[in-house]
């Protein structure tokens, strides 16, 4: 398997009339982090589901795993059980335990063994000091503690590719670092991450990579050292400079 | 600061406390201010039954205990049918429609709203079948149904009792509604949850199945009752057709007796089978409320 997970080329989405994404090309390596920056409205989130289909493209072309996803023979569920993705509102199930809710992907969609992927949740949930909590419903669980569920949520899939959207925007500001570490952490093990996210200075520690987007099309791209020390478009400052 | 005298507060200190009027109806004084009205208007309709020119007649028509006990438990001998084995009869045919009611309403929403290409045709159709039977009036379908389906001479289909042609008449029309509570259920389900299912890698029936359905059943089951229980009024409409049901025994009986108190027994009865159902409903929808609104809180 080539280095190359997942690789855009001038792709292009359109909502009706409104261009979201306007030929944006993109590489992600495995082990490789990168984070997409811009404005709310940039298109980050588009990007991100259109990499598990949960959107599909208007133009260009997308490969995951050195298969193109434009392919009519590609099986979208079997895409998504290879791909997690994480959201900003979190998403738990509420009608589900914490464990559950990690156990339902694994055994319903790959059909593993209970027994077998019990286990497992119950080890990833220690990981985030959830284990004790395993058996209670998410609404009790504060903001921070549910995002951290949903990330585990997809790690038990064990995806080849973790896609992260805004996932501390929902968040109370105290909340914000339990939630960054956890995907430090992941980071530092060597997952392959496209994180969207508004924080910078997260951004500044994890990323290999970071591309700023506006309006669609992808204006910057660089290493963290590049695009926040020495941008060199004019739009790019101007955001930096907003958002600092 | 400077200070606008028009925009400021008065410089009165506010007075917090109730009027002395109101005062009246609050905590034991309300208990008994909602006793006497309760009394009074007791009293009117009493006043008027008693009152009236045709008081009395009326009394005797509709609220003759010795009437009432007749029609309740017949006469075989007067050829009188009771109205307690045509009680029976109005409830098989409700527990019977419901339970049908429930699975054909729940599959005509899945087929509606279900994505498979396969499945164009029938969507079409589900929706055609709901708009059709939420737009007769049950009654029509009654008569189509009782009239029609015996006339057909299609061996069995044709030979059936009348209870059963009013049970397949409640079942076209109720299935129609039921589908749309349900489907309204369904897609009151964020859509998030759907994304998230989604993103599992679960397949569109398994999402339905594990995610959506779960969680929309809380929503349905009020709305799901209350069909239930006009469901259960509505078999008195089955009379039409013939079927001794209790509302045809209390008919019977008036047009046998001149007396109308069997239709009051008939309407108590309706009342004693559906006050626990309502009293039910009301109960969990304000569980739910309970329920969301400590969620937001």
């Amino acid at each position: 398997m080539s280095d190359v997970v997942l690789e855009l080329d001038a792709v292009i989405k359109r909502f009706g009339d409104n261009e979201v994404l306007r030929g944006i090309s993109l590489q992600l390596h495995r082990h490789e982090v990168v984070c997409l920056i811009g404005a709310s409205g940039s298109g980050k989130s588009t990007l991100l589901r259109c990499a598990n289909l949960l959107e599909t493209i208007d133009g260009g072309s997308i490969i995951l795993f050195g298969q193109s996803l434009l392919d009519p023979r590609i099986d979208p569920d079997l895409v998504r059980r290879h791909v997690g993705m994480v959201f900003q509102s979190f998403n738990l199930f509420p009608h589900l335990s914490v464990l559950d809710n990690v156990m339902l992907g694994p055994v319903r969609a790959q059909k593993r063994k209970g027994a077998d992927v019990r286990e497992e949740a119950l080890t990833l949930l220690a990981r985030i000091g959830l284990r004790e909590r395993a058996d209670e419903y998410p609404d009790r669980l504060s903001g921070g503690q549910q995002q951290r569920v949903a990330i585990v949520r997809s790690l038990a899939m064990r995806p080849s590719l973790l896609l992260l959207d805004e996932v501390t925007s929902a968040l109370d500001p105290t909340l914000v670092g339990e939630v960054l570490d956890l995907l430090t952490d992941l980071a530092r093990q060597g997952t392959t991450m496209l994180i969207a996210t508004h924080e910078m200075n997260f951004a500044k520690d994890v990323a290999h990579q970071v591309v700023y987007l506006d309006k669609g099309v992808l204006v910057e791209q660089g290493t963290p050292k590049e695009i926040f020390s020495n941008p060199k478009h004019e739009s790019t400052r101007n955001f930096l400079e907003r958002v600092r | 600061m400077s200070v606008d005298p028009d925009v400021t507060a008065s410089e009165e200190t506010p007075y917090l406390f109730a009027s002395r009027r109101s005062r009246l109806l609050v905590g034991r004084r309300g208990v008994v201010a909602s006793t006497i009205s309760t009394l009074v208007i007791l009293g009117i309709i009493a006043a008027v039954l008693f009152a009236a020119p045709g008081g009395a007649a009326f009394r005797y028509y509709f609220f003759d205990p010795h009437s009432m006990w007749v029609s309740w438990v017949g006469d075989p001998k007067l050829g009188i049918e009771a109205i307690r084995s045509g009680l029976l009869t109005n409830i098989w045919m409700f527990l019977v429609s419901e339970v049908l009611v429930l699975f054909i309403g729940l599959a005509l929403a899945w087929t509606r709203m279900s994505h498979s290409p396969v499945l164009l045709p029938f969507r079409i159709l589900v929706t055609a079948y709901t708009d059709v039977f939420r737009g007769i009036p049950l009654l029509l379908v009654v008569f189509i149904v009782g009239y029609g389906l015996p006339s057909l001479q299609f061996g069995f289909v044709s030979n059936l009792s009348l209870a059963t042609y009013g049970v397949i008449a409640l079942t076209l029309t109720y299935s129609a509604y039921v589908a749309e509570v349900f489907r309204a259920g369904i897609l009151s389900v964020p859509n998030g949850q759907l994304l998230a299912a989604r993103s599992l890698g679960l397949t569109h029936a398994s999402t339905m199945r594990r995610v959506t359905l779960p969680q929309a059943v809380r929503t349905v089951i009020p709305p799901l009752l209350n069909d239930f229980i006009s469901l259960q009024k509505d078999t008195a409409l089955v009379s039409t057709l013939g079927a001794v049901e209790a509302t045809r025994a209390a008919q019977i009986f008036e047009s046998t007796n001149f007396n109308g108190s069997g239709l009051v027994v008939a309407s108590l009865f309706f009342l004693a089978l559906t006050i626990p159902m309502t009293r039910f409903t009301d109960r969990l929808m304000a569980r739910d409320r309970a329920r969301r609104l400590a969620v937001s809180l």
